[in-house]
């Protein structure tokens, strides 16, 4: 490709990204709080549009038009960059996703995907750390009692499960031999028994572990004690009004996406799935739909959560994450490796 | 191959770029549609509804400080791991994957070995 095919076609991809986001989190807030009504027996937004489904909106356009109180201690210029180092990783987490099977538009092949870096697994870990960042600074930077506490905890929390969710991909790599999302994806392919996909659920202890972790980093029930409103109000974000909460909030969502989504992508094959003998003119829907439908099922398992699990207390959560999590997944590093070398070079004793 | 790979790159920086230009623009529209009127009272720091006692920035459990120490360790040792587990299979297909799985196996342990005495010193203990 050219240099401007190769500039054109990040502008076509960031913008397309951008769009796909944005009306994602709105569909998202509302499948959850709908999804929740439910389960609690109530009736959730109705108003706004069909079912309610405009609610998102309406609530994003009132954020926008609302006095953005900023308090007298704040440190102005960390307490405006809080809320932005809170979205762009989000963001910048999607990039590296495939949503679909790459295809061919005249002699060039296009990915469904922003970008496919080699070192995508590792991006993914870095940017997710940048979180931190943001929750520190918005905390730290308010300078008022409430936000801090919650920024300590949350910090804490967020590294203790961030080293868990890194090491539960080791043996995701080891299976696969590539830190590049795309290579993981494509080491996915194939069926098994000719209906079950070859997916790298079969390594479930990384499975569950990555979820629960993912979990816990974007600070959902059971593990939201960063804004355990009985005891410390907001959390970190308690002196944000107006679109710089929104901000937060639209970060939270997209997170929630995010880990769905890489969760789809590195244990539940990613895009592929039956194409059930369709023609080829229309083969290319199926892995799109494909993805989202696995990645709606896992932020649905993320709301069921939320509804049927209580808050847990600070002191479990973190000997959940450090006696429990941590330990279990250096042994499963190290028991996965035995059970991939025996797999790939047979038994030395055989 | 050069070209792919910074072609990669280049979607990741416009899309940094397009990222804080939308958040720093809304934040811009945001400010010129608002209302500003900012009084005394309301910009009081929250406090449940009573006037603010002392300052904001009150001392932290020294606990959370040993959970960043803890971290770090773990951090840096995924940087070892990593390749690692990239590589491994070259080794093995050269002959040393015994050699080089065995290594890895002292090197985890020397972290458990860690992490049990990090517990028994009753880091994880909460009074």
């Amino acid at each position: 490709m050219t240099g401007w095919e190769t500039l054109l076609t990040a502008a076509i991809k960031v913008a397309v990204a951008f769009a796909l986001l944005l009306s994602l989190t709105i569909v998202l807030v509302w499948f959850e709080r709908k999804i929740v009504a439910d389960m609690q027996n109530r009736l959730g937004p109705t108003r706004a549009g069909p079912y309610g489904m405009l609610q998102t909106v309406a609530d994003g356009v009132k954020l926008l038009f609302k006095e953005s109180v900023t308090p007298r201690r704040v440190e102005f210029a960390l307490y405006i960059a809080a809320p932005i180092a809170a979205l762009v990783p989000a963001l910048l987490i999607f990039l590296v996703i495939p949503i679909g099977r790459p295809f061919t538009l005249g002699d060039r092949v296009i990915d469904l995907a922003g970008t496919d870096l080699n070192v995508a697994v590792l991006y993914v870990l870095a940017l997710s750390s940048l979180a931190v960042y943001a929750v520190v600074l918005a905390g730290w930077s308010s300078g008022s009692k409430y936000p801090l506490l919650g920024a300590v905890r949350a910090s804490a929390q967020m590294i203790s499960y961030e080293a868990a969710m890194g090491l539960a991909l080791v043996p995701v790599i080891l299976f696969t031999g590539t830190t590049s999302i795309r290579a993981i994806v494509d080491a996915q392919a194939g069926e098994f028994l000719s209906f079950l996909g070859i997916w790298n659920i079969v390594l479930v202890p990384s499975f569950l572990i990555f979820f629960i972790a993912g979990v816990a980093e974007t600070n959902r029930a059971p593990f939201d004690l960063v804004e355990a409103e009985s005891e410390i109000v907001g959390g970190y974000h308690t002196e944000y009004s107006g679109f710089r909460f929104a901000l937060f909030f639209l970060a939270e969502y997209i997170n929630i996406f995010n880990i769905s989504a890489l969760t789809t992508t590195l244990f539940l094959g990613g895009w592929h799935g039956p194409t059930f003998g369709a023609p080829e003119w229309l083969a290319w829907v199926f892995p799109i739909v494909w993805f989202f439908v696995k990645t709606v099922a896992l932020v649905f398992v993320f709301v069921w959560i939320r509804a049927s699990l209580p808050r847990m207390r600070y002191d479990q959560l973190m000997q959940f994450g450090w006696k429990r999590l941590i330990p279990l997944t250096l042994v499963w590093i190290i028991l996965s490796t035995v059970a991939i070398g025996f797999r790939r070079f047979g038994a030395p004793w055989g | 191959m050069l070209d792919q790979y910074f072609g990669d790159y280049i979607t990741v920086a416009a899309f940094i770029a397009v990222g804080a230009l939308l958040v720093g623009g809304g934040m811009f529209a945001s400010s010129l549609l608002r209302p500003d009127k900012p009084t005394k009272v309301k910009s009081e720091t929250y406090e449940c509804g009573i006037d603010p006692v002392g300052g904001g920035w009150s001392q932290s459990h020294i606990r959370y400080y040993i959970f960043a120490l803890l971290f770090l360790i773990f951090d840096v040792e995924a940087v070892f791991i990593f390749p690692w587990a990239v590589r491994i299979e070259d080794f093995a297909a050269a002959g040393l994957g015994g050699f080089i799985f065995v290594e890895m196996v002292i090197f985890i342990v020397i972290l458990l070995l860690g992490l049990v005495y990090a517990i028994r010193k009753g880091v994880l203990r909460w009074e």
